[in-house]
């Protein structure tokens, strides 16, 4: 499958080499190279890294339902949190009793709010396969359940990028309540081991990003795959002609469904990996400015090609990361200006305006 | 008429009683405006009828009441005599075997003549069947053939979205051919065509008379006559004015004054 | 009694006749005559006042009432607030208020103001408990004769709250004289609840019959007390008719209190729908008219709000002024803001609503980070001029915020506006044709370009009136606009699409519902309730309540 791909787009297999590269070289160096080497990584670069990388799996799976299937979902950031709210279900379930009440069997927010016993729902989280299982199945669920429920009656366009939003947005105030179960305002964190491991050290923070530079690899090379199955063109020509599909004997809701759940399961397993890695996990994650974060990643690497996606959204965060660090107030001008400029002058984004341009010049 | 009464019950195509379809008193009115008043229309078999009538006669609202686009406020629509299309939504009635080519020529811009047309292929079009999809000998002889019908061997690796206009109508005629249907409905295949383009679409037309039955909405008159060969049919204000060949229709006195006014 | 009248007008305010005069009529007691000798025996009451004793200080409190000098009321409140004070050095009577590091003081006497004294320089004039409740009741006395109805019914509370014999005989006679029918209700209620302590049973039973129909919080806590049972699961009251009695005017008075309830959440209700339609109309009108979803519209809300704030700190001596003149000022920057988006960014973008929404985003996000780096990110209060706030107080059990009754008044103000432009000027011709055929209108020569950026200026500057609503009932700040955008969208898209109706509609809708819930599920769960709900209403019927129908709408 690799080798055919290099065949027959270079530029993908350019990104890959280059993102499996970064996952295995900057703890590399991380490792050997000691603290004071100009080729030392620090810590705070292996943990920024593998944020982009999930990120970049976000963006990915958004670019699906956006770029391919002309769907602005803009609750992406939603199932990205649930899945990431499972991956931290499993490390609060790990920490036992070294949290601060002590409690073997209850989180220390439950304690705190005199909780006697773990809600059912927060069983089997203590086991890493049922999280890992639920990582993927509570995301798809619930896309299948909304994606259903939209698709079904023909909710389109607007319409549907709203309610998107107002699910996220219902989310959000969700997770606020303590009585949720969720640790509310807080969120989940203080996490301890995962696997056995210990959480903080460094050899657990190289292995996680290897292991999301792996997934968002495994990611990119199924989204390719199916983008060029048949099931691809059909998603793309429910883009651009949904009714014309319809009236080929599609059931176009069915496609639609189908790509929305198989994005919201890409989308947990990024914040699954993503949570471990940044050592918490709260309700802000639901909020619909990040959604929106997500849709502007995508639109500035140009969507409707996967790699675009991922260069956005390691492009943006990059941004974001020198732009917060240097003067925090820049940062909204910035993503503000990004929004208005890339819709207005380059609707393709970057990977488009670059295509253009290298075809332009080629022919 | 009598001997046309169906029984309403799901299954095969039947056309043992000639038509192919049966509109019956359809009416569909948006916000008050009648669109189709009680319109009542059969088409045989094997037909090919022209559609004729001014803008706003109902020509289109009567394409999408029968593709299921449109549901209307009363009457009913039958596809042979015992397949209920009211009770059908748009792919259950392609898959039944009506297709349309819409006015706005709708080919997917993006995929190459050729996709589309596979695309359109009849075939098991679930979700799962189509990401695991391989063209097979059959399959892609098929395309060939439909790719030489209409003329686009030679496009069909490009872009559907660089084809000229009268190309794209072709496309899309080649698409509705993919899918094997027994019922075509045509919405005004030759606007914006060239003369040679239209003589071309014409005989394509014709040529695909012997595969099924198709209905032709069209201005053209010209184009109109030349493949015009059984019943005109003629809308005005909803419903069916008059019905006959064409030379019949064009001496009519009611069709005159519906499209040259008093 | 005339000259007597005419000689008092010189002496006491010109708004005290009407009672002085009853007052004369019924205690010829107090009149005393000649005013020398009056202010005589004013003077001597204050000199005995800062006596050591407390008897001499109760004969001075009585001598003080029965002057009429209406500096003697304030005089006694002072007294009981520990307000009235004397100074060391010359003995001087003041009456002084706290500012913290001293007394703020003001000669008792004259009134004259004697300026900022120490603490130390003063002696408070102490009274005992007793001394305190014959204040009480010495100042309820004086009150009951006031002219003003309010301070009659804080006389009849005053002297409620230490009823006795004395005072039930003055609040009797009170009661056959007293013009107002509220203070009558008073007055009614405080002896009906005296005379469910009386020992005569039909005393009792009428009481109760009358207290029924002048329920307050006091009146359901005594009648509850009646059905009680004590420990031993007795009754507390003996008498089976009084208690049977009471509990039937318990659940008249219950009835009448649900109903109250209702009225009072149906309030809520309509008050946060008139956000809500506020908020959303402007947006229905950019969204109906346009299809353009503009996501900056809570930023120009916010604008508007934050107009008001400025408005406010430029004329920070009128706030009533301030806020009226807020109204035009903000549709203006608004309505300017909103046409430089249309025609800096929009318009590049008609036919391509998901991007519209992305690029509008991106003006919100400059928008709020504007206000951040001007106004600091911290809320800014905006004041509310005295006719905004408080409460007009319908019963003990029904009061209703000022602030939100005029935002529901201003809202529909705003609605009949908007729909009377819409509907009789040239530009809503124009904006209902391009709303229905866009090309056609162009085609009739109807200027599509400049509709479009006056319609959009017209939704902004609505968002902008709906912001000076907002900064009257929720902090100023920053985050304003997100804080009611995703709200603002359902509504909208609730009610249908390009109807103003379905808009107003849908806005009251939700927001009874959200008040109707909130008692049941809580603020939160409330809010979700009513998305989940219209997340799914929207599968059932896309295009909202009120649809826009026709060939234009299907495509």
């Amino acid at each position: 499958m690799l080798s055919s791909l290099y065949k027959k787009d270079k530029t993908a297999s350019w990104l890959l080499g280059s993102i499996a590269l970064l996952s295995v070289l900057v703890p590399l160096f991380n490792f050997i190279f000691p603290v004071e080497s100009a080729l030392h990584f620090s810590a705070y670069s292996v943990s920024i890294m593998g944020k982009y990388l999930c990120f970049a799996l976000l963006g990915l799976s958004l670019d699906l339902v956006w770029g391919y299937c002309g769907i602005l979902a803009l609750g992406q950031g939603a199932f990205f949190a649930l899945g990431g709210y499972a991956m931290g279900m499993y490390l609060m379930r790990q920490i036992g009793n070294r949290s601060v009440y002590g409690n073997p069997l209850l989180p220390d927010f439950m304690v705190f709010l005199n909780w006697q016993e773990l809600p059912w729902y927060w069983y089997g989280f203590e086991q890493f396969w049922f999280a890992a299982l639920m990582v993927m199945l509570v995301p798809g669920l619930l896309a299948f359940v909304f994606g259903w429920l939209a698709f079904r009656s023909r909710v389109t366009g607007v319409y549907l990028s709203i309610i998107t939003q107002a699910l996220t947005y219902a989310l959000l105030l969700a997770f606020f309540r303590n009585e949720m179960g969720f640790g509310g305002n807080n969120g989940l964190t203080d996490f301890k081991d995962i696997l056995g491991f210990n959480i903080q050290s460094e050899a657990v923070r190289a292995s996680l990003l290897l292991i999301s530079g792996f997934m968002l690899i495994l990611a990119f090379v199924v989204s390719r795959w199916i983008m060029s199955s048949k099931l691809g063109r059909v998603v793309t020509a429910v883009r651009d002609q949904e009714s014309r599909v319809r009236f080929l004997g599609y059931r176009v809701e069915h496609f639609k469904l189908w790509i929305f759940v198989f994005s919201a399961m890409l989308a947990g397993i990024a914040g699954a990996l993503y949570v471990p890695q940044v050592g918490i996990i709260n309700p802000s994650e639901f909020s619909p400015i990040n959604s929106l974060e997500i849709v502007i990643w995508v639109a500035i690497g140009g969507r409707g090609t996967l790699y675009g996606a991922i260069v956005g959204a390691v492009l943006v965060n990059y941004a974001k990361t020198l732009l917060t660090g240097w003067a925090p107030e820049i940062w909204l001008f910035f993503l503000g200006a990004a929004f208005i400029l890339v819709t207005v002058f380059l609707p393709d984004g970057l990977v488009g305006f670059w295509q253009r341009h290298f075809q332009a010049q080629k022919s | 008429m009598t001997e046309l009464a169906h029984k309403p019950k799901t299954g095969e195509l039947d056309t043992s009683h000639g038509p192919i379809l049966y509109l019956e008193a359809v009416s569909v009115s948006f916000d008050g405006f009648k669109a189709l008043n009680n319109l009542s229309m059969y088409i045989d078999a094997g037909e090919l009828r022209c559609l004729i009538g001014p803008n706003g006669a109902g020509k289109t609202t009567l394409m999408d009441v029968i593709t299921g686009k449109t549901h209307p406020d009363s009457g009913s629509v039958f596809f042979g005599q015992t397949i209920d299309l009211l009770q059908m939504d748009e792919p259950a009635i392609s898959k039944a075997g009506i297709c349309r080519k819409f006015q706005k020529p709708s080919v997917f811009e993006t995929l190459t003549v050729f996709e589309n047309l596979e695309l359109a292929l009849a075939t098991n079009k679930g979700v799962w069947t189509t990401l695991f999809a391989k063209l097979n000998e059959t399959q892609r002889d098929r395309i060939e053939q439909v790719l030489e019908t209409i003329g686009l061997t030679e496009h069909r690796s490009h872009l559907a979205g660089i084809l000229s206009h009268g190309q794209k109508q072709w496309l899309e005629i080649g698409m509705l051919l993919m899918q094997e249907p027994k019922v075509m409905l045509v919405d005004e295949p030759v606007a914006g065509m060239t003369h040679q383009e239209v003589e071309r679409t014409a005989q394509l037309l014709l040529s695909l008379q012997s595969e099924c039955s198709i209905i032709v909405v069209e201005h053209d008159m010209e184009f109109v006559r030349s493949i015009a060969q059984h019943r005109v049919t003629v809308l005005h204000e909803g419903s069916v004015l008059t019905e006959g060949t064409m030379d019949e229709v064009q001496n009519d006195p009611r069709v005159i004054q519906v499209y040259l006014g008093d | 009694m005339q000259s007597i009248t005419h000689r008092m007008k010189t002496f006491f305010f010109k708004r005290c006749f009407l009672s002085m005069a009853l007052l004369m009529l019924l205690m010829p007691s107090f009149t005393l005559g000649e005013e020398t000798v009056q202010i005589d025996v004013f003077n001597e009451a204050l000199t005995k006042l800062t006596a050591a004793s407390m008897q001499e200080r109760s004969a001075a409190v009585e001598q003080l009432a029965a002057v009429q000098e209406p500096k003697a009321i304030v005089i006694l409140q002072a007294l009981l607030d520990g307000h009235l004070l004397k100074l060391k050095n010359d003995g001087k009577l003041v009456i002084g208020t706290d500012n913290g590091t001293g007394y703020q003081v003001n000669d008792a006497k004259t009134g004259q103001d004697l300026g900022r004294v120490d603490r130390d320089a003063t002696q408070k004039i102490t009274v005992n408990n007793s001394l305190r409740t014959s204040l009480r009741k010495t100042i309820g006395r004086l009150e009951l004769k006031a002219n003003d109805a309010k301070v009659r019914i804080a006389a009849v509370h005053a002297i409620a709250k230490a009823i006795d014999e004395e005072g039930l005989g003055l609040l009797r006679d009170r009661l056959t004289i007293e013009p107002d029918s509220s203070v009558q209700d008073e007055i009614k209620r405080v002896l009906g609840l005296e005379d469910l302590n009386s020992t005569d049973k039909t005393a009792r039973l009428s009481a109760i019959d009358l207290l029924k129909n002048h329920a307050t919080q006091d009146v359901v806590n005594r009648l509850n007390a009646l059905v009680e049972k004590d420990a031993d699961g007795n009754y507390v009251e003996a008498d089976t008719d009084v208690r049977n009695q009471a509990k039937a005017a318990l659940v008249t008075i219950n009835s009448r209190l649900k109903l109250y309830a209702g009225v009072e959440t149906l309030f809520f209700g309509l008050s946060l729908g008139a956000v809500l339609v506020l908020a959303a109309i402007g947006l229905a009108i950019t969204f109906g008219v346009m299809g353009v979803i503009n996501m900056a519209h809570g930023e120009l809300m916010m604008l508007g709000a934050y107009t008001t704030y400025v408005m406010q700190q430029l004329m920070p001596n009128s706030l009533g002024w301030s806020l009226i003149l807020s109204i035009p000022a903000a549709f203006m920057i608004s309505a300017l803001v909103g046409i430089a988006i249309e025609r800096g960014i929009i318009r590049f973008l008609y036919g391509r609503p998901l991007e519209t929404l992305l690029a509008t985003f991106g003006v919100s996000l400059f928008l709020q980070q504007t206000v951040r780096s001007i106004f600091s990110p911290l809320n800014r209060s905006v004041a509310a001029p005295e006719w905004m706030s408080g409460t007009l107080q319908i019963n003990d059990f029904l009061s209703l915020t000022w602030n939100r009754l005029y935002i529901l008044v201003f809202c529909l103000m705003v609605f009949a506006l908007l729909l009377q432009i819409l509907k009789s000027t040239r530009l809503g011709l124009e904006v209902r044709a391009v709303a229905q055929n866009r090309n056609m209108a162009k085609a009739m020569g109807v200027p599509t370009a400049r509709v479009d950026a006056l319609t959009f200026g017209l939704g902004s500057g609505i968002a902008g009136v709906a912001g000076v609503a907002l900064s009257q009932i929720t902090n100023v700040g920053p985050n304003l606009g997100q804080s009611y955008i995703v709200d603002s969208f359902m509504v909208v898209v609730f009610g249908g699409v390009g109807n103003l109706w379905g808009t107003l509609v849908a806005g009251f809708t939700l927001g009874i519902a959200n008040k109707l819930l909130e008692p049941v599920a809580g603020a939160v769960l409330a809010k979700i309730l009513v998305l989940v709900f219209i997340i799914l209403f929207i599968q059932k019927r896309p295009r909202g309540l009120f649809p826009q129908k026709g060939r234009a709408a299907e495509n």
